[in-house]
């Protein structure tokens, strides 16, 4: 089993990573967002750096959403689908693998630059490390969440925008309890530790709940 | 092994395809479907193969596991154009729980082995079809289930094919394969669609 769900992370990753594979969408829609705010807001470094840490979850909760639609929509394409369905490994650990693969290949990297963009927005020291390891915890959580979405619309064409509306309500939690656990780790105003709990629960739910909803989706939605 | 089938029925898109159809398959046999366009044989297989539910009836296997022992090579050769050629190959053998070493043998066996690290992207119709039907022989299962397995492939790819099928037949596996009868594989079995239909509008 071991051995199946290692080919699917290196067949996944492989095929994002390559030319066309759309890692770097999402790193790229998240830098737009991030570089575009100082802009909007105007040069209120107080402000900027205080409202830092919630730009950074919003840039980086919608640039999880992009590319949804490619963890088994071009599986169901091409016919790998239909093969993975077969396959002697439970679709319950395939669509977990499928998850893993998608956001080591999208949302990692999210996570990485993430400091980066918070120093462009001023946030001081300790809450760019607050933030990244939030983000660390919360976009594996949306990518478990938006696996449900992915597998509900695998057979329909162009279905990103459909996911993107499924999946949003359900991410709302992890970015409440998210930002709340970041507030808390700069501010010091409130206990951190209820807000990382809940934050680490979601992940672990998620990651639980997303497969096998995803797995039942699939197995629904093949005799259509 | 044997895989019996009583009283299944297909509808798609609220049309009935067939009903009543009963079969019974077992060790070395070749059932043929053959029909018109439409007629449902790629329903029937993706019924053989748990893919599509049945409207009615039952698929009973008997001395091995569906999900286990299953292979489906359908018109969609399930091959990606990011990968090599050994790579997409590979990708299957693994997941599926093939035998790894003997993939250059296979792709030679189909062809394919001076292309094996090239991009899937520049194959033509034929090759992609080659590296479908390779995943036949890199992996050991015993319900082979053929749609159209012949589709642009050449003269010495059917013949190779005809012989992949035999070999499989010898070693005690079953296939079902659906065909315009482009394929002469020596079926020992033949369905009609069309003359399912017909037996049952009457």
């Amino acid at each position: 089993m071991t051995r199946a769900i290692l080919a699917i992370l290196r067949r996944d990753l492989a095929i994002s990573l390559r030319a066309g594979g759309g890692a770097g969408i999402g790193a790229i829609f998240f830098l737009s967002v991030v570089m575009v705010v100082p802009f909007a807001i105007g040069p209120d470094q107080k402000l900027l750096s205080q409202i830092g840490p919630a730009i950074l979850w919003v840039g980086a909760l919608l640039a999880s959403l992009l590319g949804l639609e490619r963890i088994f929509g071009a599986d169901a394409e091409d016919g790998s689908l239909d093969l993975l369905l077969l396959s002697p490994l439970p679709l319950e650990i395939a669509a977990f693998s499928k998850a893993l693969a998608h956001w080591c290949a999208t949302g990692l990297p999210l996570v990485i630059v993430a400091p980066l963009l918070g120093l462009l927005l001023g946030v001081e020291m300790k809450g760019l490390g607050a933030v990244t390891l939030m983000l660390l915890i919360g976009t594996p959580a949306i990518a478990f969440l938006g696996l449900i979405g992915a597998a509900l619309a695998a057979s329909l064409p162009r279905a990103g925008l459909l996911i993107a509306v499924l999946i949003v309500p359900f991410t709302i939690p992890v970015l409440i309890f998210g930002t709340a656990a970041t507030a808390a780790a700069i501010t010091e105003a409130s206990p951190f530790g209820t807000a990382f709990k809940f934050l680490c629960a979601l992940l672990l739910f998620s990651a639980v709940i997303g497969p096998v909803a995803a797995a039942a989706a699939l197995r629904i939605g093949r005799g259509a | 092994m044997r895989l019996t089938a009583s009283g299944i029925s297909c509808a798609r898109g609220g049309r009935t395809l067939f009903t009543g159809l009963s079969f019974a398959l077992s060790d070395g046999e070749l059932m043929l479907l053959t029909g018109p366009n439409g007629s449902g044989k790629t329903s029937l297989l993706r019924q053989i193969a748990g893919l599509l539910p049945l409207e009615s009836g039952s698929i009973v296997c008997e001395g091995f596991e569906r999900e286990e022992e299953t292979h489906f090579v359908g018109h969609l050769a399930a091959v990606k154009d990011a990968l090599t050629v050994s790579e997409n190959l590979a990708f299957w053998v693994e997941l599926y729980g093939g035998n790894a070493a003997d993939l250059a043998g296979v792709l030679e066996k189909f062809r394919l082995d001076r292309l094996a690290s090239l991009s899937a992207r520049v194959l033509s119709a034929g090759q992609r079809r080659r590296l479908a039907l390779a995943r036949l022989a890199a992996i050991r299962r015993k319900l082979w289930l053929l749609d159209e397995p012949d589709t642009a492939l050449d003269a010495e790819g059917r013949a190779m094919l005809v012989g992949v099928i035999a070999g499989h037949r010898a070693q005690g596996g079953t296939v079902v394969m659906a065909s315009h009868g482009t394929l002469d594989a020596a079926p020992s079995q033949e369905i009609s669609l069309a003359e399912v239909m017909r037996t049952a509008a009457a």
